[in-house]
């Protein structure tokens, strides 16, 4: 094959040899708007690296993009697949394709500059870190990276080869370990790039490096490379700071995560290699990674999934797309503050309704508060905070909401004040509006008969702080109609928040499994459990918070009254098998939550906290005290158990919406990949087995359905499985 | 096994383990060299009797590796038949030292030999021996190692010891090492150091505050709450998950000081106490190592003492002093606790929280105390123990001829 020929067979990159002998690369993927790595694009690049090494004419390259970002990483979708399709050989394989070609550009023989006019990601990232100068434009949007740790993955082309050994293994494991991306100033400062440019300077500044004749060998293959990591433990100081790394990584990450650990290991063994084993072992561990459930978790929930919800994946088709451009908030309480906030920062106009203007401008100031932090922290010129803030009107004057598109409502919990502002506010409404209530556990279909137009009312169960949290809980009234959602999804993808849809039924779907997690905990109390024991295994399990902890945050007055409303009523789920007792004591011993002076916890003055001392009087603990891993299989299997109820029901419609909700919602671990994916983790056989185990043990909750149970025979599993090939 | 004896045994002064410290300017060999030239000559000793010399070491590396023991050996112009050994089980080197050669004996493999240990705590600092299970991501993580000193103050969670019940202890080590010196208790072991010129740069172990009141130690900071929030306190609630927070009571005041140091233990059999014309003092009853739970690392003496009292056949009332490293106090709190073994019977000369801890020397020169102060009280029978990195122990059972 000529290589002209062989050029012309390359759909992802585009080769041009100047007279000067220098080459310009560009990446150009044929089928995407994005670079991104993949095995069409290695053949292409293998090809072009030959081509370069071979041909005399040329005396040194520069890779450049066709694209607006230099390049992402691999295409997620792969990386999904690899926990089921793949076996380690496979993965290990897969990785090493990779660091062959990057490999084979560092070394030969001919200088490489990468010019990088946008963000560098990844495996993009590593492609920049296997050439031998990396010039990157001056804008704050071009990050650059090795985010893979946040996948659950390890950079698996050379990143933790190159990267410490180009900065240095502190700044290379802390770049690593966070998974951060930084801005071309502080990636330069850094020493991950040589040097930052205008955009239409690039290429140029790229030549002038090549016209200096420089070396084509990387410092690492220079004969008689030393670093005093290469001598492994022998330097104490070193050592001592690995000890502390991985105190570090437990700290941070407890012992459900992989990926951080593999990565200190491939950061410590590979320094003590040469390039080529380091290179191999860093595939190793990446083979096992990919091959773990955990990394499919993270990245099919919280990639895949997330994107497609936000991307509509639940919008129903063929209805037009469109626009909130004047919301309505009824209640300016800290979440009505909060909606308002998130609405005018992405653009619309908010008109904040309360009792009186007073308390409406109350809600207002939330917005101000926020805003003047993000000023102080560079987030947000104060012309921008300032015009966002005119966008919110605080008024008490129902009149005003003449004109919008969308009201939202967050008065008090209680069905009677909500359909009299319902009504209220409907007497004004534009006939087109879509009427949303932000309830967490009131039923939609009730509260829609206070609406003069009940398949324009909607559930919109936002999450607290409003503005941090990113899942809106959508759920359909029994005569939301379809026109309905699409708008609500719209209006959420306005104000970039991450929707799943449910339907209407006692708790909707987060509230009701989110309260087994802190039921759990005090059944587990009643049980006689330790104290320490449930907060610590909750947190053993990935969950942020323990149980009591967060009782006393959320308040037990919250669930005792859900629980006393739920009483007697027909087909009510919303009950608690066993707590409920230390629920009770704790309300009548006037311990019901942080704010009312201390509950399962005290607190001290200057913010710290113990458990409550007279927790042991009040629940005596028993002689002998669970394994920590029963308890976690409590926490997980009381939720997990209860979402598949929810989806056998028809509250849930997708395992994809459970999972969504239940990581972005209330905190569910994210290395479970959700609450269903964590069945399919589990296995559906073993988790119908152990959670009819539980069942005996501690009671009726855990026990699975018959339709679980016939799930697990017939093998069906929550995600389809992945067909190989 | 055949009769094991000790016929003698001496220690250097233990000098403070810091660069102002009289020992700092001492190589660790030369602390060993000047202990063997000592014994030899002060008991007239043909040094071709001895078949090894075995020196633990709880840091081997650098100036203290390279089986530092057969340097000294060469060194002190021993007799060049004379084998060595390094031997490393942490703290409990010096004192695993001392059981390597009884064994060797016992077995009639050899007929005499020396153990001991030596560190220069000031010259091989702690930590230069790092090993994969501190350091190494994929073996520490797993294995949920968390420094010593946490581990002390888990132990003082767990049992519920109070900074006050520490510190008391810390006091009382205090008070009963200053009374050792003032009734010349150590007199009989301690061989001074001697510098290049051959003078004393010391003679007594200057790390002692014999002032120390409760009153004093009160107002030291605890020395780990740093350690636990680097991320190790998560760690140890994975391993402990009944802790709700790790409760700090270790202090530098009631926690074994860092020293320089090396102590040896002559051991022969009957023939050779015989041809070298000297008097055993003691036999080596008995001994036993065992590991328990690595993470806090500090808990195997009561189970190291059970197991070396159920090796021997004795019961633990038939031990009239207990000998045990004063690593924390909360360890030996711990100790007299699980074992019902009262304060009276435990560390009576003071311990390492008064004097000091050279790491791989300690085993070796507290089992010397414990024998001094055998014959001192005139009793027969004691027990010196200690625990070690990693959550191992070793005990060693001695009674008087």
């Amino acid at each position: 094959m000529s290589e002209s020929a062989k050029s012309e067979t390359m759909r992802h990159i585009k080769l041009e040899k100047g007279a000067d002998g220098v080459a310009i690369l560009t990446l150009d993927n044929a089928d995407e708007s994005m670079n991104v790595v993949s095995a069409e694009w290695l053949d292409d690049m293998n090809a072009a690296i030959a081509d370069l090494r071979d041909d005399e004419s040329v005396s040194g390259v520069i890779i450049a993009s066709g694209k607006k970002a230099f390049m992402a990483g691999a295409d997620l979708k792969l990386m999904v697949e690899g926990y089921e399709t793949l076996s380690r050989q496979d993965a290990y394989g897969f990785s090493q394709k990779a660091t062959a070609m990057h490999r084979a550009l560092e070394t030969m023989g001919k200088p490489v500059a990468c010019a990088m006019n946008g963000l560098a990601l990844g495996g993009g990232f590593e492609l920049a870190l296997a050439c031998h100068y990396r010039v990157l434009v001056d804008d704050p949007r071009a990050v650059v990276g090795l985010p893979e740790v946040n996948l659950g993955l390890l950079p698996g082309s050379g990143g933790t080869q190159r990267l410490p050994r180009l900065v240095g293994r502190k700044k290379g494991l802390d770049l690593l370990l966070s998974g951060r991306s930084v801005a071309p100033k502080e990636a330069l400062d850094l020493g991950i790039v040589d040097e930052i440019a205008e955009v239409d300077q690039l290429v140029e500044r790229a030549r002038q490096w090549l016209a200096t004749n420089p070396a084509a060998e990387r410092i690492w293959d220079v004969k008689g490379y030393a670093i005093p990591e290469m001598r492994g433990m022998i330097v104490p100081e070193i050592a001592m700071d690995y000890s502390i790394n991985v105190a570090k990584v437990a700290g941070k990450h407890g012992y459900n995560y992989p990926a951080p650990a593999a990565i200190l290991s491939c950061v410590f063994e590979g320094l003590q290699l040469p390039m080529d084993k380091a290179l191999s072992v860093e595939s190793k561990y990446f083979a096992k990674l990919l091959t773990d459930p955990v990394a499919r978790n993270i990245i099919r929930t919280t990639f895949i999934s997330k994107q497609a919800a936000e991307k509509g994946a639940r919008r129903p088709a063929g209805i037009t797309k469109s626009e909130v451009k004047k919301l309505g908030v009824l209640g300016a309480g800290m979440m009505g503050a909060g909606i308002a906030l998130v609405a005018a920062k992405a653009g619309i106009d908010v008109v904040l309704i309360d009792r009186d203007t007073a308390t409406a401008g109350k809600g207002k100031c939330y917005s101000e508060k926020v805003f003047g932090k993000e000023v102080q922290r560079g987030k947000m010129t104060q012309d921008k905070a300032d015009a966002t803030l005119a966008r919110i009107t605080p008024t008490d004057d129902f009149a005003l909401l003449d004109g919008c598109d969308l009201v939202v409502e967050a008065v008090f919990e209680d069905m009677g004040i909500k359909a009299e502002t319902t009504q209220k506010a409907e007497a004004v409404l534009p006939e087109s509006a879509t009427f949303a209530t932000n309830t967490s556990t009131l039923p939609i279909s009730e509260l829609a008969k206070a609406s003069k137009r009940p398949e324009q009312y909607i559930g919109l169960h936002f999450f607290s702080p409003v503005d941090r949290m990113g899942l809106v809980e959508v759920i359909m009234g029994a005569q939301t109609s379809d026109k309905t959602l699409a708008k609500s999804l719209d209006f959420i993808a306005q104000i970039r928040k991450t929707p799943i849809v449910v339907n209407d039924a006692q708790g909707f779907y987060t509230s009701r499994v989110f309260r087994m997690f802190i039921f759990e905990g005090a059944a587990m109390l009643e049980d006689g459990v330790e104290p320490a024991r449930i907060e610590n295994a909750a947190k053993a399990a990935g969950f942020p918070i323990g149980p009591l902890a967060l009782l006393d945050e959320v308040t037990i007055d919250l669930p005792a009254k859900i629980l006393k409303d739920a009483e007697g009523k027909q087909g009510n789920l919303y009950t608690i098998e066993r707590g409920g007792k230390v629920l009770d004591r704790m309300l009548e011993l006037g311990r019901g939550s942080r704010k009312a002076g201390g509950g399962f916890y005290e607190y001290a003055e200057d913010g710290s906290k113990r458990l409550w001392t007279g927790l042991a009087e009040e629940f005596p603990t028993s002689e002998e005290q669970p394994d920590q891993d029963e308890l976690k299989k409590r926490f997980l299997y009381a939720q997990a158990n209860e979402t598949a109820q929810c989806l056998e029901e028809g509250v849930l419609e997708t395992a994809q919406d459970a999972d969504l909700g239940a990581i972005l919602g209330w905190g569910f671990p994210v290395w479970t990949g959700g609450t269903l994916s964590y069945i399919d983790t589990v296995g559906i056989a073993e988790f119908v087995s152990e959670a009819s185990r539980l069942a005996e043990s501690y009671g009726s909750r855990f026990a699975p359905s018959s339709w679980l149970q016939q799930r697990a025979a017939a093998e069906t599993t929550f995600y389809p499985p992945i067909k190989a090939g | 096994m055949r009769e094991v004896f000790i016929y003698d045994h001496v220690r250097t002064p233990r000098g403070r383990g810091r660069p102002d410290g009289s020992l700092h300017e001492i190589p660790a060999i030369e602390l060993v060299t000047q202990l063997l030239e000592s014994i030899r000559d002060r008991n007239g000793l043909d040094t071709a009797l001895l078949d090894d010399v075995v020196i633990g070491c709880a840091q081997p590396v650098g100036e203290q590796g390279g089986v530092l023991a057969r340097g000294a050996v060469i060194n002190a112009k021993y007799a060049q038949s004379v084998a060595a050994q390094q031997l490393h089980r942490f703290c409990a080197s010096g004192l695993e030292a001392v059981n390597n050669v009884a064994a060797q004996i016992g077995t009639g493999m050899a007929s005499a030999g020396i153990g001991g240990g030596v560190e220069s705590m000031s010259r091989v600092l702690m930590g230069y021996d790092s090993g994969a299970w501190v350091a190494d991501p994929a073996v520490a993580l797993e294995n949920y190692y968390t420094p010593q000193g946490i581990g002390a103050d888990i132990i003082a969670t767990l049992e519920g010891y109070s900074r006050e019940d520490v510190d008391r202890y810390a006091v009382e080590s205090q008070r009963r090492a200053a009374a050792s010196w003032d009734a010349g208790a150590f007199e009989r072991s301690i061989v001074p150091v001697k510098d290049v010129m051959g003078e004393v740069i010391l003679d007594h172990d200057e790390y002692r505050r014999p002032a120390t009141t409760l009153e004093s130690l009160s107002g030291l900071r605890a020395a780990f709450p740093g350690f636990a929030d680097m991320g190790f306190s998560r760690v140890v609630k994975e391993r402990y998950p009944q802790i709700e927070e790790i409760n700090h009571v270790h202090t530098g005041g009631n926690s074994s000081g860092i020293v320089d140091g090396s102590g040896i233990v002559m051991l022969g059999d009957a023939e050779f106490g015989k041809a070298a014309g000297l008097k055993p003092r003691a036999r080596i009853k008995g001994w036993a190592s065992i590991g328990s739970e690595p993470t806090i690392m500090l808990t195997a003496p009561a189970a190291v003492a059970r197991k070396a009292l159920k090796n021997v056949g004795m019961s633990k009332d038939d031990i009239d002093l207990y000998e045990l490293n004063e690593a924390f106090a909360s360890v030996v709190l711990r100790f007299m606790d699980h074992m019902d073994v009262g304060h009276d019977k435990t560390n009576v000369a003071g311990g390492a929280i008064a004097l000091g801890h050279p790491l791989g020397a300690t085993g070796a020169m507290i089992l010397g105390t414990v024998l001094d102060e055998l014959e001192r009280r005139d009793l027969n029978t004691a027990m010196t123990l200690l625990c070690a990195g990693n959550g191992l122990g070793t005990a060693t059972i001695i009674e008087r001829v």
